[in-house]
């Protein structure tokens, strides 16, 4: 279990706790979070679940594979801190995640 | 239409419970309709997942929990009232409402119909025999589940992404897959010869046999059960069991009863309205406009569910509709990973990039030196930038697409 927090583009915090082993698309998707839809339902094929991990956690956070990082190439708005919420997995190390949402997933 | 024309205490009665219908619901939570929703689906789950059915779930990688849209609680919690197993059976129009299957009638403001579609059946003898079995939903995949294993040998009677899926998800449960297909090559409908091509070849290098130009005549079987799948020239293909995945046909039926337009599916507009200003429909029961390519068609697709959904949310909510979106799909089989955006209306040419022996390639179709659609394996950048190229309808250099010593990002620039 870790509380991952989930700040919508106009600010809007939602704080949930997600079960280890989830990912944290499925963490929002499951609590009905605005912002991230995740329409391939977490099989890295569409990017619509794209977020921005806040500074302090992108060391803790396991780093993309090829897969994830040549879809973020040409998704919008990317940043340094891009990733696909659906590759990120929950664990009790990530008590407290941050990430926020880019204005538009498509 | 985009205004607000809903009253926030207006009644919206959902009619299916699938991805499109279960999708809607969220949306319009989400989007701040606080209003009466009533769901109801003749199913005995809660709105699901389907694509794992044929792939993580079968190959049990996944649990029923994991395919669902939304937890349990959320329909509590959000105060839907969520119907199961039980199906709707007739709609009013004038007196806005809907006949259930076990006897009540619902009222309704606004109704969104989300049947989805079903499995094409094959009207054959033997049809009935026990091991002939579709896959549309979770019941169906439960029963294919026990009916292949190690030693058994699946029959998958059409070559389309579904059946390849099950194919696939066959070998790696250590089944016998034979894929029988009426058509000179698999995918004959949905994608090019080269996709078909190397998709066979990368099956049978997986053990997967093909019967191709073959027709099926029958079913036959010993005590009631299937033992094989008889062709028109007279073979019998042995198996255990065999999945039929030749189609689907929308459930527009009642919405037909009830006068609502219909064309192989649920004539509706840009907002996912149909012939009926209160009724609206979305997902694989409707034929819907495609902005992009000036004509009208069927989709089936989760994206496509989920974009109708999120047009129907927005209408009752009077949010301003997201921008039409490029339709895409995709398919996991092995370790492939296939990605299409776009059809290929029209298309007068093709430009393959990468390397079809080495499964990472990408088939784009151009009509003059437009873009409309990709098929990606394996090539999430061809994909993405092929779907990016494709909505925004910039022109293309077909040399540099084809030369993949040029990045898709100088390609889309
Ligand atoms: C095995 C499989 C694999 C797939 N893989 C992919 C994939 O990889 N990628 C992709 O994009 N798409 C895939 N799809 C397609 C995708 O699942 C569908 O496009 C999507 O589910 C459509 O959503 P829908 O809500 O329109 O229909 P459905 O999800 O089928 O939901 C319709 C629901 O309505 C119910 N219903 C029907 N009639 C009534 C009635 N009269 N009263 C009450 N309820 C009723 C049905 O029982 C069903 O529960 C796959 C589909 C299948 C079957
Ligand atoms: S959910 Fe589709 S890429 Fe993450």
């Amino acid at each position: 279990m870790a509380k991952i927090i989930y700040i919508e583009h106009n600010g809007t915090r939602h704080e949930v706790e997600v079960k280890n082993g989830l990912s944290v698309m499925e963490g929002a998707v499951k609590n009905n979070i605005p912002g991230i839809d995740g329409d391939c339902g977490g099989a890295c094929a569409c990017a619509t679940c794209h977020v921005y991990v806040d500074d302090a956690w992108r060391d803790k956070v396991a780093a993309p594979e090829d897969l994830e990082t040549s879809m973020l190439e040409f998704a919008e708005s990317v940043e340094e801190s891009s990733r696909l919420s659906c590759q990120i997995v929950v664990s009790d190390a990530l008590d407290g995640l941050t990430v926020r949402m880019p204005e538009s997933q498509h | 239409m985009v205004e607000n024309t809903v009253p926030p205490e207006a009644r919206i009665v959902i009619l299916g419970a699938g991805h499109a219908g279960g999708s809607a619901v969220a949306f319009l939570r989400q989007y701040g309709f606080a209003g009466p929703i009533t769901l109801i689906g003749d199913e005995p789950h809660a709105p699901y997942q389907r694509p794992p059915l044929s792939k993580a779930w079968l190959k049990g990688e996944a649990d029923a929990n994991s395919l669902l849209l939304k937890p349990a609680a959320f329909y509590v919690e959000q105060n839907i009232d969520l119907r199961l197993s039980v199906g709707a059976k007739a709609i009013d129009r004038a007196a806005k409402t809907v006949t259930l299957s076990d006897g009540n009638v619902v009222d309704y403001d606004v109704l969104v119909i989300a049947t989805g579609a079903r499995a094409r059946r094959l009207p054959i003898p033997g049809a009935d025999l026990y091991g002939v079995l579709e896959l549309r939903n979770a019941a169906d995949a439960e029963k294919l589940k026990t009916a292949i294993g190690p030693g058994k040998r699946l029959a998958v009677v059409g070559g389309g992404y579904v059946g390849l899926e099950v194919a696939a998800s066959g070998r790696a449960l250590g089944a016998a897959s034979v894929v029988i297909e009426r058509e000179a090559r698999v995918l004959a409908r949905v994608a090019c010869p080269a996709l078909s091509g190397f998709f066979q070849d990368y099956h049978q290098a997986q053990g997967v046999e093909f019967e191709l130009n073959a027709g099926v005549e029958a079913f036959v079987g010993d005590e009631g059960k299937i033992t094989g799948v008889r062709l028109s020239d007279g073979r019998v293909i042995a198996c255990d069991a065999a999945v039929v995945g030749v189609g689907a046909i929308p459930n527009d039926e009642i919405a037909g009863a009830a006068g609502l337009a219909l064309d192989g599916g649920i004539v509706v507009d840009e907002n996912a309205r149909t012939s009926d200003p209160a009724i609206f429909a979305i997902g694989d029961v409707t034929r819907r406009p495609l902005p992009l390519y000036n004509r009208m068609h069927r989709l089936e697709s989760v994206p496509n569910a989920l974009e109708q959904a999120k047009l129907v949310a927005s209408a009752i909510t009077g949010r301003k509709a997201p921008a039409p979106e490029v339709p895409w799909f995709w398919s996991d089989q092995y370790d492939l990973k296939l990605q299409i955006a776009g059809i290929p209306f029209d298309a007068d040419r093709i430009v393959i990039r990468g390397k079809v022996e080495a499964a990472k390639f990408a088939v784009f179709h151009l009509k003059g030196s437009q873009l409309v659609a990709v098929e990606a394996v394996n090539a999430p950048p061809e994909f993405m930038a092929g779907k990016m190229l494709i909505g925004n309808g910039k022109p293309v250099d077909a040399d540099k697409l084809a030369n993949d010593a040029v990045s898709m990002k100088e390609v889309a620039a």
